[in-house]
């Protein structure tokens, strides 16, 4: 299920425009990997490159390897499509379809896999995600009222639980607490603590409390300077880069003098 | 505003500084009030002095005995029309709602961005052609261009059962049918729906197609997972402006259908059901007295029909309002 995610020399680019430069890193199963850094110097994008999502956008594309278990997402023969179907996502604000119900919220995934799902099966499913997702007991006993219905931090653990749903060997979290309020956001925070059980989780934050609190290791990117390539400037254990940085930019950062 | 209590009385001067004090009155605020409630109650008169119009003037025929009407009875003189009329506007939805919808998506999520501005301004650009123009068209280029095709359904499948129904009957040598009438209409609608689709299909959230993709959704998927669901209210209400149009089309029919007496669903042949605003616009010069009465009133009966195929499509729109992402 889990799987683990290396990334050798990946350079991501819009169009003309050099958007991130030569990445490394390996991500290891079952872990928590958060990615922080300013706004714009290319995490989100690094974290989309993951499951390919970053194409969506016309004119990007990618030079470089993302390994998932030794299998080069990149690779001519990898249909993107079915890269995204093992390696899942949640986005910065909760976006369960509005025209549907809780329930098929949650097996929108698992429909797009099997046109045929018998109504036991799917109930299993529907049961066994959201009590991944911290979110059964909550909505049990309304899967069929819309999931525009629930709370902001309901409608993103809905969305989590959309994600594991397909049952998942990698899941990206692009500031999945960005739009919620404290009380939610410990929610996904425990819920994430849980969800390394299972899945290699990658989880791009702002908030650098969230970082420390939740992963075993952190990625900092930096842009050297504005209009150049956003790059890794470090990655390692949370532990170290919280407390004992190799680099000067990452120990500003932290500490918050970032000029 | 005498209704506010929170109002301060005259003869109690207030002791808040003047700079908090209530302004009497913000001239822009109480324009642009003026302005949307006067359009709105405006829309709702014309309607009014529309209907009042069409009701005054059909009650004579409507009241009248069947035998005092120059064209005999008015429910069984009205029937063929009216179902002329929703058989070919439900015919040219037939045709133009699928086309449209595709036109929609290949323009809002295929094709390359130039290309997709050009063929929307070609969209917009048909919807200006007038209609004797495109009822030219239909008699001069398409009807002859259909006629041996007609020829060939009515000879292959038209002594067929259940088929016979709508291919049989003596074929038309003219191709001026029913069915190169629905074809006109459905490129007369194909603008205007394909424009408001266009429109509300852009406005699908950026969110929840890339939740779809993010799931493993092909682009197809995608449409249906996410676009097509949440534009179907919109998709109804563009379907209901071509209707309009199909349904209340009058000199395109006039011009291109050689029409006969009484209804049928056969399309083939040259004895095909008229309109309503067909047969007025044929009839109405030379009518007097109550024939203009029971021409009217047909009129109303189009009015009713147009009314209540707009409420049910309301109504089923609003079944799902819960579902529709507005709340």
């Amino acid at each position: 299920m889990s799987k683990r995610i290396e990334i050798k020399d990946l350079n991501i680019y819009y169009g003309k425009f050099h958007a991130v430069k030569d990445v490394n890193m390996v991500i290891e199963p079952r872990s928590v990997t958060a990615f922080i850094g300013s706004s714009g110097c290319g995490k989100s994008t690094v974290l989309r490159s993951l499951n390919r999502m970053h194409e969506v956008i016309p004119g990007a594309y990618c030079e470089g390897s993302v390994l998932l278990d030794g299998v080069d997402l990149y690779d001519q023969a990898v249909d993107p499509v079915r890269v995204r179907r093992h390696v899942g996502m949640v986005f910065q604000r909760p976006n369960p379809f509005p025209t549907m119900s809780i329930k098929e919220n949650v097996l929108a995934g698992v429909r797009l896999n099997k046109a045929r799902l018998t109504r036991a099966e799917g109930d299993e499913i529907v049961e066994k995600s959201l009590k991944g997702a911290n979110l059964w007991n909550e909505v049990k006993d309304r899967l069929d009222r819309p999931g525009s219905g629930l709370s902001g931090g309901q409608q993103q653990r809905l969305c989590i639980a959309r994600a594991i749903a397909v049952a998942p060997d990698v899941l990206l979290m692009d500031e999945p607490c960005s739009a919620l309020d404290p009380i939610s956001t410990l929610a996904i925070e425990d819920l994430i603590k849980e969800l390394k059980e299972t899945y290699t989780v990658v989880i791009v934050t702002h908030n650098m409390q969230q970082a420390a609190r939740v992963s075993d290791q952190t990625a900092f990117f930096n842009l050297k300077e504005h209009g150049k390539p956003g790059e890794l400037i470090e990655i390692g254990s949370t532990e170290k880069i919280f407390h004992n940085p190799d680099q000067k930019a990452t120990e500003d950062y932290i500490t918050g003098r970032f000029g | 505003m005498t209704t506010d209590t929170r109002e301060p009385r005259v003869d109690e001067p207030s002791s808040a500084p003047t700079s908090l004090l209530r302004d009497r009155r913000r001239f822009g605020d109480s324009l642009f009030k003026g302005v949307a409630t006067g359009s709105g109650t405006l829309i709702l008169i014309i309607l009014a002095a529309v209907a009042t119009f069409l009701v005054g003037l059909s009650i004579p025929a409507l009241t009248a005995p069947g035998d005092e009407l120059p064209y005999g009875p008015f429910w069984s003189w009205v029937f063929p029309y009216a179902a002329g009329t929703v058989w070919a506007a439900a015919l040219a939805m037939l045709f133009a709602v699928p086309v449209a919808i595709g036109v929609a998506l290949f323009i809002t999520h295929f094709a390359p961005r130039r290309l997709a501005q050009g063929l929307g301004y070609i969209i917009d650009l048909l919807a200006a052609v007038p209609s004797v123009v495109f009822g030219l068209w239909g008699i001069n280029v398409l009807a002859p261009m259909v006629q041996p095709i007609y020829g060939w359904l009515n000879s292959t499948v038209g002594s067929w059962p259940v088929f016979s129904l709508i291919f049989g009957g003596q074929v038309s040598g003219t191709g001026r049918t029913i069915l190169t009438v629905a074809l006109v209409l459905a490129v007369m609608c194909l603008p205007i729906i394909t424009a408001v689709t266009r429109e509300v299909f852009l406005q699908t959230p950026r969110l929840h197609e890339e939740a779809s993709l993010a799931l493993g959704a092909t682009r197809w998927e995608m449409i249906r997972q996410a676009v097509l669901p949440f534009g179907t209210p919109g998709l109804v209400s563009a379907c209901m402006l071509g209707l309009g149009r199909a349904l209340g089309e009058t000199m395109a029919v006039a011009m291109v259908l050689s029409p006969g007496a009484g209804f049928h669903f056969q399309l083939l042949t040259s004895s095909n059901p008229n309109s309503i605003a067909a047969n007025i616009a044929l009839q109405f010069p030379e009518a007097f007295g109550l024939g203009r009465n029971q021409l009217i009133a047909s009129g109303l009966v189009l009015f009713v029909i147009t009314l209540i195929v707009n409420m049910a499509a309301r109504a089923i729109v609003a079944r799902r309002a819960e579902f529709s992402g507005a709340n």
